[in-house]
Order: structure tokens, then C-alpha cells, then sequence
């Protein structure tokens, strides 16, 4: 499977932004480099603002420029673009519902050298819990750009998280994303696994496995954590055995536990959570190496699975 | 430069927007009278001679914008509004009641509000972003901000004034309002920052100086920053807190404190004196 880089989707989409809609501005708190908004810095010097190493004060300024008609995106590392700025997310712009579109890039452990101080495991978590703000989490670098696009047309405050490492390739260009629909990646009967992000090829790697097995697993791609639409929920758990979700964040408060609320008392199915337990992330030399360590494997997924059927 | 009568109809002003305070505030409901009532000829001077801003055109992209960074002051700002038409008189009864269209800090829910403050610190950087917008647009719109002396402590509000000076930001006008008491005491007791003056001056940008309870000292200053290219300038009011009211003026109790009934009075009978004498 062709892998392609999530963070490069991001910085070209951010160009074909900027050229479609001169209100387009970007931001940056000195990682340009790393999230690929130096792209759109040599293509709209003018456009662009480094921020320094400043969060709080690139997220009102976004707020400020948004407020002037403007569409800023603003991108960094998640756990400075989320939690560094949080107050400045919830009174600068979620409040007033501005136009500001938030980029956490190297989310969850993707960031796997830098360690605990750097992997976003609660970013999106946390923003989501704040009244108005979306929380999108893009499986590879074809639905980044679907997103990208969706979002100079959402008017409203959007947080898009970006992994940082290549990921496979494996959803069609054509089509256009929709804020709060499902899409089945995997046709399956037996179980079905609601996963997000990065996990969502995990996911789909595991339903192989199942298949060996005998056991037929559906891998249904929830884009966003925030909005989840009850009503698109309940379309896929007809008929099925259990129910699992996988995502690369704390399970406390996250995709899990969302979908958990929106299904209790409507269908009765044994449930099972692949996520991040209580805990922060750790050092290592590869991004598969935390996966496995903090039970986001394709294995992990696979166990998972089993448990659940035979709950 | 002002001329004797148009200094005497902001006058006039101020002095119906301190006692719109006092109305506001009403008996037995707490309220932010100290850190409002520093702000009235601020605002006066802003909203009826030198902005570009009215009532019928709140949506102008070329109206200038007034960002209260210390939004608890938001009862002075509502006042100000009020006079300008922005909504009926009514509604500054209903200040903070439930479902009140007056909420309790600035909201973008009402008429000539620009931002949401109430967050300390996060008002400079807000009004950041709009000057860049207003440059990028080749808008003569002008941006104003009001922060607090306490609010100084705040490290975002460095961040802000290091970037608009990086931004050669000269559409920016930010106003320090020094009346010297913060919610629980006097500045200097609770968290002395020396030099405040001088760290602005060091962070590129322009200062000036001014008696922030004169009219024409704040126009005069307001004009010279216009003047200025190429960097962001600080106006320094000089004010005291609860200004106007005896009771109050350099009094923490009423940074956000409950008016009596004999308060209350003597609050209106103080503003009646004061008329008397214009
Ligand atoms: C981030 C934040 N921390 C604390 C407060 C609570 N608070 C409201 S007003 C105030 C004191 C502000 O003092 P100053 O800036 O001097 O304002 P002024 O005295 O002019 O009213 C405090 C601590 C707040 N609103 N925001």
C-alpha cells in the first residue's frame, strides 16, 4: 500500500486554500517546517504571520483576524495548538464562534522520539468538549484534502488533527467529505468496528485477520469525533454481534465513550474500547513500536474483536 | 483640538455614562463600578468624537473597532452603546439578568460588541488579528483596546505586544487604564511590575502619557498616535478607580462590590453636584 504524507496533504491544501480564496491567512508558531504551513508561506508571504513561539497569542490573533472577515487556519504541534491555548480556544474563539481553523499536526503518538511533552494522546478530547467547535480526524493524506476543502466552506471553528508520519493511501479521491457521516471502509456481519484517524488502517489490517479466522468484521471510518450523529450511528449496528471502537487518544472522554452515550439504551450489544488508557506516552524509535506498547496494534484491534464476540 | 463646547457636550457624556453605571448596578446586585467608572471619559472621547462608529452601520468593515480587553468594564462600554443607539435604554435594566441581551462580559450577541473578552490578557491579541485584517484589506479602520494595570500580569498580553511591534502595526491603538487597584488590592502590593511604562517603550513600541480623566488629554493623545507609523502605541490613562464617587474612588470593595441604598444615593446625588458645576 502507497503511503503519502498527511502533513504535506495539509500544507498543498492549504496553498489550493489560498488560491481559491484570497481571505485565506495562515499561522504559525515556528514548526512551519514540521506541519507544511511553510508552504503556503512561499506561495502568500503576505498572508502568512510566524507568530513565534507564542500559542496563546497566535489563537486570539486568529480569532481577531477572523472577526475581520478573514479564514485563518493556525497549525503547530496538537499539544501546543489544543492545550497550550485552550482558554484562548474556549473565550477567543469557540465563544464567538470564529472562522478560525485550528491544525494540531504530530497528533497522538506520532510524535514518537520527543515523548510524553509532545504526543497529543487528549487534544482532541478536550476541544471537543467545548460547545461549537468540530473535531475532524483525517485517515490519510487523500481525506486531509477532503477536509481541507470542507472546511474554507464550514463557517465556524473547526480543530483538524494531522498524523505526523506517512500513512497508506486508501480512500478514492473522488467524493467530498460530510461533517458527521460514517463511511463503511470494510464490509463485514459479525462485528462492527467504529475507528478514527490512524486507526482506522489498523482497523482494516485486523478485519484481515478476522477473515482468516471466519469472522467477518465491518471497519465503518468516523472522519469526526465531533459532531457524532446518533441517527448515522444506529444505521450500521443492526444486526451485529458487538460493537468496537479504536482510536489513538485517551479513551476517557474520547471516540469510545461518545459513541457509548449515543447508543446506550438503543441497542444492547457487548462493546469493547481500543484506545490509550489513563496514561501519558513515552519515547521510542518508531511510531509501531508505541502502538503496540500502548495497545493500539493491529493485534490489539484483532483481541478486541474476539473479546467482544465472545462477551 | 477640542473646542469649549464640544469638550463640554463630553463632558456632559461622561457624566451620563457614570450615572448609567450607577443605574445599571441598581441595589443589592454586585458590579464592576471601580474598573468601569475609570474608563468613562475613555470612552466618551471614543465613541462620540473619535471613532468611526454608528448604530446603522455596525457591520461596516470600515467602522473602527473597540476591543474592551478588561471586559469586566463591560457596564461603562454598554453605556456608551446605549447613548449611541445601539439598543433601547430597557435593556441596561436587565444587565445580567437571565437571558438578558447585557451579559455579564462583552458577547458578540450584542449590538457594537467586537469581541469576546472577559478572559484576562486575551484582548490585545484579538485586536492583533483585526488590525491585520483591517491592513491586508487597505481599510483606514482603526483598532482600539482597553486593558487593565492589573491585567499587566498577564504573559499572553508580552506575547501580543512583542508580535504588533514584529508587525510594525500602526492601526493599533492600546490604552493602559492605570487607576493602580486590581479585584483585590493595590497593584503595586499585589503584583509590582516596575517600569510598566518602559517595558512597553522596550517592546517597540510608542508611549505616551496621559491624565486619564481630561478630555482633551485623551484626544490629544489619541491624535498623536495616528501620527505614528511603522509601530503600535500605548496610550497611559492615568485614572483612579470608582472615579467620580467618592465612596469608591481608590476602594478595591468596589472593583466588583454591591451598591446600598445609601450608596446608591449618594452616588446620584455626587453626579448631580458635578452637573451642577458644567
Ligand atoms: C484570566 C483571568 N484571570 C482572572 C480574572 C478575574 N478578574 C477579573 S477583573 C480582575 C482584576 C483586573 O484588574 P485590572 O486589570 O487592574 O482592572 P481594573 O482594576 O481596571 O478593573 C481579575 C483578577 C479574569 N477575569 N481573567
Amino acid at each position: 500500500m502507497e503511503k503519502q504524507s498527511l502533513r504535506k496533504a495539509y500544507g498543498d491544501a492549504l496553498v489550493e486554500l489560498g488560491k481559491q480564496n484570497s481571505d485565506v491567512v495562515a499561522l504559525e508558531a515556528d514548526l512551519g517546517k514540521s506541519t507544511m504551513s511553510c508552504l503556503f508561506k512561499d506561495a502568500f508571504p503576505d498572508r502568512y504571520f510566524e507568530m513565534g513561539i507564542a500559542e496563546q497569542n497566535m489563537a486570539s490573533t486568529s480569532a481577531g483576524l477572523a472577526l475581520g472577515g478573514k479564514i485563518p487556519f493556525y497549525s503547530t504541534f496538537a499539544v501546543f495548538a489544543s492545550g497550550r491555548a485552550y482558554d484562548q480556544i474556549r473565550c477567543s474563539i469557540a465563544i464567538p464562534r470564529a472562522n478560525v481553523k485550528i491544525c494540531g499536526s504530530s497528533c497522538g503518538l506520532s510524535d514518537f522520539g520527543d515523548g510524553k511533552t509532545h504526543q497529543s494522546i487528549e487534544d482532541s478530547n478536550v476541544i471537543k468538549t467545548l460547545p461549537n467547535m468540530i473535531v475532524i480526524n483525517p485517515l490519510d493524506a487523500v481525506e486531509v484534502k477532503k477536509v481541507m476543502k470542507f472546511l474554507l466552506s464550514y463557517e465556524g471553528p473547526a480543530y483538524i488533527r494531522i498524523n505526523r508520519n506517512d500513512l497508506p493511501v486508501f480512500t478514492a479521491e473522488e467524493g467530498e467529505f460530510e461533517l458527521g457521516k460514517l463511511r463503511t471502509i470494510v464490509d463485514g456481519n459479525d462485528a462492527l468496528i467504529f475507528a478514527t484517524g490512524a486507526m482506522v488502517w489498523k482497523s482494516v489490517e485486523a478485519a484481515g485477520l478476522l477473515k482468516k479466522d471466519g469472522i467477518s468484521a465491518q471497519v465503518v471510518n468516523v472522519s469526526a469525533v465531533k459532531p457524532l450523529v446518533k441517527e448515522e450511528i444506529l444505521k450500521y449496528t443492526a444486526g451485529k454481534k458487538a460493537i468496537i471502537t479504536v482510536e489513538e487518544a485517551v479513551k476517557i472522554g474520547g471516540l469510545g465513550a461518545g459513541i457509548a452515550a449515543e447508543i446506550i439504551g438503543e441497542v444492547n450489544l457487548p462493546f469493547e474500547q481500543v484506545g490509550i488508557n489513563d496514561t501519558f506516552g513515552t519515547s521510542a524509535h518508531g511510531y509501531d513500536e508505541l502502538l503496540e506498547k500502548y495497545g493500539l496494534s493491529t493485534n490489539h484491534i484483532y483481541n478486541a474483536v474476539k473479546r467482544a464476540l465472545n462477551k | 483640538m477640542l473646542k469649549p463646547e464640544q469638550k463640554k457636550e463630553l463632558e456632559k457624556i461622561t457624566l451620563q455614562l457614570r450615572r448609567d453605571l450607577v443605574e445599571m448596578i441598581g441595589i443589592g446586585v454586585a458590579g464592576h463600578l471601580g474598573g468601569s467608572s475609570s474608563l468613562a471619559e475613555t470612552m466618551a472621547v471614543l465613541y462620540f468624537n473619535k471613532m468611526n462608529f454608528s448604530a446603522d452601520r455596525l457591520k461596516d468593515p470600515n467602522r473602527d473597532r473597540l476591543v474592551l480587553s478588561k471586559g469586566h468594564a463591560a457596564l461603562i462600554q454598554y453605556a456608551a452603546l446605549c447613548e449611541k443607539g445601539c439598543f433601547p435604554r430597557e435593556e441596561l435594566k436587565r444587565v445580567k439578568k437571565l437571558d438578558a441581551l447585557l451579559q455579564g462580559h462583552p458577547d458578540l450577541s450584542i449590538p457594537g460588541i467586537e469581541a469576546v473578552t472577559g478572559s484576562l490578557g486575551q484582548g490585545l491579541s484579538i485586536s492583533l488579528g483585526l488590525a491585520l485584517a483591517l491592513r491586508l484589506n487597505k481599510s483606514p479602520a482603526r483598532v482600539y483596546t482597553i486593558m487593565g494595570d492589573g491585567e499587566q500580569s498577564e504573559g499572553q498580553l508580552w506575547e501580543a505586544s512583542m508580535a504588533a511591534a514584529n508587525f510594525k502595526i500602526d492601526n493599533l491603538t492600546a490604552f493602559l487604564d492605570w487607576n493602580s487597584v486590581q479585584a483585590t488590592g493595590a497593584t503595586k502590593d499585589i503584583f509590582n511590575i516596575p517600569d510598566l511604562d518602559k517595558k512597553w517603550t522596550s517592546f517597540g513600541w510608542h508611549s505616551i502619557n496621559v491624565d486619564g480623566h481630561t478630555v482633551e488629554a485623551i484626544l490629544n493623545a489619541i491624535e498623536e498616535a495616528e501620527t505614528i507609523k511603522g509601530k503600535p502605541t500605548l496610550i497611559i490613562l492615568k485614572t483612579i478607580k470608582g472615579k467620580g464617587f467618592s465612596f469608591a474612588e481608590g476602594n478595591p470593595a468596589y472593583h466588583n462590590g454591591i451598591l446600598t441604598e445609601e450608596t446608591y444615593k449618594q452616588a446620584l446625588k455626587e453626579l448631580d453636584a458635578i452637573k451642577a458645576g458644567l
